[in-house]
């Protein structure tokens, strides 16, 4: 093999990879996970911040309500699954489109948030609790007496 | 014209309104003492307090001989199955009992006790199983490996682990494969300021066999029931300071 043509191979490998790179540039882009639109104007943080953070928000909001029993709305899952849910199967994550599996199957992280907790959001129904009951609402207010200013 | 007179009307109307509601609110209970508080349930971003306990009282005379009411609520609250078998979750139960030598029998339902001093806290390897400020005793399903102990220790046989995987589970009820779970006094009606599901239809039932509320308030219905008539712990003996308390057993 002379100079010439090992020069003129290697160019040619040369270009082969760069079309094979910018090729799977490419395909990478055409597979980055669709997501659903979500309800809703805004998500509760910009979506820059809730890609990189939604675990650690879930995780701390979690630990508070289960243990503390801190009920704000704010970074609860059950507010990610009533904007999220998708239209066509009313769930987060019951198909590879909806908006948990979408992204998750996409990074190859397993997700067990649903093995326990619901994909779909509950009714708006208040049930037949409004009904007078013999609570003692009394219960968690104890009588605040307090002086006044 | 005519539009702007209507909208003055019911500003004005709404006025009285907000007045007539602030008049509810806060009424004078002496010079310089204000009562604040008509039912209003705890502030979402406030933690469980201490100063509460959550409390049950039932009176095993008014409990329904074979009504199962507070059974259904709560398989349906929970998104039990309602089975019986071995495998199968039951939070709440009724039990028969009768007296050997008088033959006095009874239906009570049976439930997690809520105990102030819970074998199934102090037995826990994970601290899944825990105790809430306000004395509701529950398991953290993010900790609980499944090894049961907590269901060993437990004088009531009051928890279950379930045994296969789930679906359609309620949004305020998680509930999964592998946990160990019993009766969480339905915390999530608590915090709503409502009532667990099991004493609501014993009361729609008609029987108001269950109350519930805050035992460490002397103004609640339970703490006054419990103020004026014995009750009964079950298993005594073992200094659980039980938050479920029986009447008529």
């Amino acid at each position: 093999m002379t100079a010439q043509s090992l020069v003129n191979s290697l160019i040619g490998a040369l270009a082969l990879s760069a079309l094979l790179g910018l090729g799977t540039v490419a395909q990478a882009a055409a597979d980055t996970p669709k997501v659903s639109a979500a309800k809703g104007d805004k998500c509760v943080e910009n979506t820059d911040f809730m890609r990189r953070n939604h675990m650690d928000l879930l995780k701390h909001h979690r630990d508070d309500t289960m243990r503390l029993g801190i009920r704000t709305t704010k970074h609860s899952l059950k507010g990610c699954v009533e904007c999220h849910a998708s239209d066509k199967t009313g769930s987060v994550a019951s198909s590879k489109e909806d908006f948990c599996v979408a992204c998750h199957s996409y990074a190859s992280v397993k997700l067990d948030c649903w093995d326990c907790h619901a994909t779909k959001p509950g009714k708006k129904t208040r049930g037949k609790s409004d009904a007078k009951m013999p609570i003692d609402h009394a219960a968690h207010d104890h009588i605040h007496a307090r002086g006044v200013k | 014209m005519n539009t702007n007179s209507g909208s003055t009307t019911a500003v004005e109307s709404r006025r009285a309104v907000l007045k007539a509601g602030a008049a509810i609110t806060a009424a004078t209970l002496a010079p310089g003492l204000m009562f604040y508080g008509v039912a209003h349930s705890r502030p979402a971003e406030e933690p469980a307090s201490k100063d509460v306990r959550w409390g049950m009282l039932i009176d095993t005379q008014k409990c329904g001989d074979g009504c199962k009411s507070c059974v259904t609520a709560c398989n349906e609250e929970h998104g039990l199955s309602g089975k019986t078998g071995p495998q199968d979750s039951q939070w709440i139960r009724k039990v028969d009992i009768r007296n050997l030598q008088t033959d006095a029998q009874h239906a009570l339902p049976m439930l997690c006790q809520h105990c102030e001093n819970p074998p199934c806290v102090d037995v826990c390897p994970t601290g899944a199983s825990m105790k809430r400020a306000d004395g509701i005793v529950l398991v953290d399903s993010h900790l609980c490996i499944g090894c049961r102990y907590c269901m060993m220790a437990c004088p009531y046989q009051a928890r279950s682990l379930v045994h296969e995987p789930l679906t359609d589970q309620k949004p305020d009820v998680p509930r999964g494969v592998g946990c160990v779970e019993s009766c969480t006094f339905c915390v999530q009606r608590v915090d709503r300021d409502e009532t667990p599901a099991c004493v609501e239809a014993c009361t729609e039932a008609g029987h108001n066999a269950m109350l519930f509320g805050d035992i460490n308030n002397p103004e609640t219905p339970i703490a006054k029931a419990l103020k004026a008539r014995a009750s009964t712990e079950v298993r005594a003996d073992l200094n659980l300071n039980t938050g479920v308390r029986y009447q008529g057993i």
